[in-house]
């Protein structure tokens, strides 16, 4: 089921948490809402799921105005962050629940309700734990439970709201691939929020960088990180270095009083000044981390320091020390003008 | 409704929120309403007149000091109790922490009775405080064993789990850094549990102040010497004197009120203190 | 050699380590003089209950349990427990589920309202009710030609004992459900349950304990309040006398042991609420869901 949002506005007392958002998805697309804590993505979120109203705009679920429809008429699945499974019930009760509270015509048989939980648990690979409680599970079994409940009511459209957040990182890991397997094997509409950049790029179809109530850009995974439409989602995403035209003279020329965001991997270092464009600088610190080497530079005409990635192939090629005087120069960058830099 | 609640998916706020009201009016404040109402209807002179009466002021001091008195013993022995509790392991000790609340769940009218038994010239207690010279029951001093029994728990209650919050290596560094025990206890623990201790106290004394059932029995009851001012408004119902049982009634409520806040700000502070 | 010193995460767990505890002199002194201050104020007179009710033998203690007063006057008070706390169970339930689980303006000023009966002397909770429906109280002229009696009588009673035990439950729940959040109930909301189903389903269960520890605690006062229920009884025997009204009746009289058979059904019901009280928060400790309220 695809989802409109047409010029929605939200706002707490004074704060503005949403200021006019616009956005599609795509029927079965796994979308990520990307952006730092306070952001309006776990709003926007909630908004969808019908668990908050909008102040203004619209929300159609294929085409048609839910706006009157509450949280339990919109057929939406919500994983909540800390899962909020009912503490009381078994595994078993808690993914039976939206079932067994359906109206009376409606509710499946015992039999029926039976076979379709134990069939959500084998999804979820957490059968054999259907006579526990909640409080008995780890986070990530808290966490997969809480997507078969919420699987359990056949919803057309999934929401979760930052799925991973309260794991440790190996765990974090495995869960995302998981979801990603999951996802293309049901193609259900799927938003997540999360504000980890790398969880957002490695599992979700589109991702929506959001700041401060507004989208700041929609694209695929590859597009956000390869061309940042603004300077936050250059900053948001990824490292990236700050060049300010007026620390160099032909590029203020060129760019008037701009700044250019160059990522780490896109700057090349030489022994010599090829050109004009060259900048000058020092070689503060060399560190190999990996397959990566990182090496810290400062500008000499206004001592900023700039972080620059080599592979160690690159590297070794031409090593470099501390205290070295090289010229670098950036491969790729976007150019935004001072004021809209943050 | 948008700007008076925010907006939530769960039903029934306005059944419960309505009923919430409607029986808080009912019960609660239409009913203390006509405390001022009627004060109201004797005039400010008046209010004044009699809660300035020799006798309502005699009550007064007999009810503050007596309550002060078992609040100050609650507060001392209270913390031991708690220090005990938390701190050592001996036989029983569930069962005794479990009795601590007994004030809480025992009937007044039982408590009453059974200490003015006790503490009477030949009663269990009462005969050894004879032999002292000493009288405690039908005596201010009997009001303030009554009161001290009421207000037991109270310290024991707070203080109890903010001893237990204390941690084992704030002690540890103190006593690392060459303090003693009683220097660890003074500058460390107590300053710790104090606002919890005073919170406790005042919630004893504020206890204590309109406590009725358990000291009428003990009190002796003498106008000007052992009369607490609860037992005087009922004096004065008893009398037909309506507008001066609900001036001195009113006078207590304030003063309640009063303390009320007190304990409010203590535990604003303290925890204000604690964020810190 | 690195590696952990042998036993020091041992030692250190299940008692406190030296450094910090006191010579067994001050320990021994601090247990006798706590001990002593309870078995003074507590132990000795729950003892003394007993003794004194049982000094003339069973049979008078029997007798006294059995004579018509008494007997009516503890099937008031049941009767007045009755309908006390049942409405101010429903009173509690909803008045936190408004508090804790939704937000909107002036709420701390209604908490306030809510624990303002503890803040006011038994004697004038009863009062309060006299200057509303005594003979000279604002609806007495009215209630009279009616010929309906409020005032020394049971409805009275029941009313003065709903104020005094007012907060008891409300104010267990606000707590305990305000820390429990809403989450639950937003994620039921959005499987399809309906309001009731919600509140029964998952509120409920999750609420179960501090409930009834609320719910003893009132109990235990409104079958024990003295001071209100005294001033708007009217001490009528057989009729308007409530357990404890029937204990200081006949102490006053000399009857001591008759009091004392009376009073300690009041101490068995205490040391039953204790009793229960102890039981429900274990069983909260154990399922894990917190109680709040020491008291």
């Amino acid at each position: 089921m695809s989802i409109s949002i047409q010029n929605l506005n939200k706002q707490f007392g004074a704060y503005k948490a949403l200021d006019d958002i616009n956005l599609e998805v795509n029927s079965g697309e796994l979308l990520a809402l990307l952006g730092p804590s306070g952001c309006g993505k776990t709003t926007l979120l909630r908004i969808i799921g019908g668990l908050d109203v909008a102040d203004s705009g619209k929300l159609l679920f294929h085409g048609e105005d839910v706006e009157q429809r509450d949280a339990r008429e919109r057929n939406v699945g919500f994983v909540f962050q800390h899962y909020a499974l009912f503490r009381h019930m078994t595994v078993f009760e808690n993914v039976a629940f939206g079932l067994r509270v359906k109206p009376k015509k409606l509710r499946p048989s015992e039999a029926e309700i039976k076979r379709r939980v134990h069939e959500l648990l084998n999804l979820v690979q957490l059968d054999w734990l259907a006579e526990r409680y909640p409080s008995q599970l780890s986070g990530g079994q808290r966490q997969r439970i809480a997507l078969a409940r919420a699987l359990a009511v056949e919803p057309k459209i999934l929401l979760l709201d930052e799925p991973f957040g309260a794991l440790d990182a190996q765990v974090r890991k495995e869960l995302r691939r998981w979801l990603r397997r999951l996802h293309d094997e049901l193609h259900i509409t799927s938003i997540f929020v999360t504000h980890d950049q790398e969880e957002a790029l490695e599992v979700a179809d589109r991702v929506v960088v959001m700041n401060k109530g507004v989208i700041e850009q929609v694209g695929t995974p590859d597009e956000v990180y390869a061309a940042p439409a603004t300077p936050f989602v250059y900053q948001f995403i990824g490292n990236v270095n700050l060049f300010h035209s007026r620390d160099h003279a032909p590029w203020s020329e060129q760019h008037g009083d701009a700044v250019a965001y160059v990522r780490p991997h896109d700057i090349d270092i030489s022994r010599s000044a090829q050109d004009a464009t060259a900048l000058p600088v020092e070689v503060k610190l060399v560190r190999a981390i990996g397959s990566v080497v990182r090496v810290e530079v400062a500008l000499e005409a206004s001592s900023e320091l700039i972080e620059i990635e080599l592979s160690r192939e690159r590297f070794d090629a031409a090593p470099l020390a501390d205290g070295d005087r090289v010229f670098i120069r950036p491969r790729q960058f976007r150019v935004f003008e001072e004021a809209s830099a943050a | 409704m948008s700007s008076f609640k925010a907006h939530s998916v769960l039903p029934g706020f306005n059944l419960a929120l309505g009923f919430t009201l409607l029986y808080l009016s009912l019960i609660v404040l239409i009913p203390l309403s006509a405390l001022f109402v009627n004060t109201a209807s004797i005039g400010l002179g008046g209010f004044w007149d009699v809660v300035t009466g020799d006798r309502v002021l005699a009550s007064l001091k007999v009810t503050f000091t007596a309550s002060f008195a078992a609040a100050v013993a609650n507060a001392f022995f209270g913390l031991v109790v708690a220090w005990v509790l938390v701190r050592y392991r001996f036989p029983g000790k569930r069962i005794i922490d479990a009795l601590v609340d007994l004030p809480f769940a025992l009937p007044t009218a039982v408590a009453g009775i059974v200490l003015a038994t006790l503490y009477a010239p030949n009663g269990w207690l009462g005969q050894y405080f004879a032999e002292l010279g000493i009288k405690a029951a039908y005596t201010p001093l009997g009001i303030v064993i009554a009161l001290t029994f009421i207000g037991l728990p109270f310290v024991v209650r707070t203080v109890q789990p903010v001893l237990e919050d204390v941690e084992a290596e704030v002690e540890e560094a103190a006593a690392s850094l060459g303090a003693g025990r009683w220097d660890v206890f003074r500058r460390v623990i107590f300053p710790a549990v104090a606002p919890a201790l005073l919170t406790g106290f005042s919630l004893a004394f504020a206890r204590a102040i309109g406590e009725y059932g358990s000291v009428i029995f003990i009190a002796g009851n003498m106008p000007f010497i052992s009369e607490i001012t609860p037992l005087l408004i009922v004096a004065k119902l008893e009398q037909y004197d309506y507008a001066g049982a609900t001036a001195i009634a009113l006078a207590m409520l304030l003063i309640s009120f009063i303390l009320m806040l007190t304990i409010n700000a203590i535990q604003w502070w303290a925890s204000r203190r604690e964020a810190r | 050699m690195v590696g952990k010193p042998p036993g020091s995460t041992l030692m250190s767990t299940p008692q406190r380590r030296i450094s910090t505890r006191e010579s067994r002199g001050v320990t021994l002194l601090l247990i006798g003089v706590a001990l002593g201050y309870l078995l003074m104020f507590l132990g000795l007179p729950l003892v003394a209950v007993f003794v004194e009710a049982l000094s003339k033998g069973w049979e008078l203690y029997w007798k006294a349990l059995q004579e018509p007063d008494a007997l009516s006057a503890v099937k008031l008070t049941l009767i007045v427990a009755a309908i006390a706390v049942p409405a101010n169970l429903v009173f509690g339930v909803a008045a936190s589920w408004a508090i804790a689980k939704f937000d909107f303006k002036g709420k701390s000023l209604l908490i306030t309202f809510i624990d303002l009966p503890f803040a006011v002397s038994p004697v004038v909770s009863g009062l309060i009710y006299v200057l509303l429906f005594g003979a000279q109280g604002w609806f007495g002229p009215w209630l009279q030609e009616h010929d309906i009696k409020l005032i020394f009588a049971v409805p009275g009673i029941v009313l003065a004992t709903i104020f005094v035990t007012f907060p008891f439950i409300a104010r267990e729940l606000i707590p305990l459900m305000q820390a429990q959040g809403k989450e639950e109930e937003e994620a039921a909301v959005s499987l399809g349950a309906s309001g009731w189903q919600t509140f029964f389903r998952v509120t409920l269960p999750n609420i179960k304990w501090g409930l009834l520890y609320g719910v003893i605690l009132c109990n235990a006062r409104a079958m024990g309040e003295f001071g209100a229920v005294s001033v708007v009884s009217g001490h009528i025997r057989g009729m308007t006398n409530t357990m404890p009204l029937h204990v200081e009746i006949v102490y006053n009289e000399y009857n001591f042991v008759a009091a004392f058979a009376v009073a300690s059904l009041l101490a068995l019901l205490a040391l039953v609420t204790l009793g229960i009280k102890s039981l429900v928060e274990w069983q909260a400790k154990q399922s894990g869901e917190p109680l709040h309220g020491a008291h």
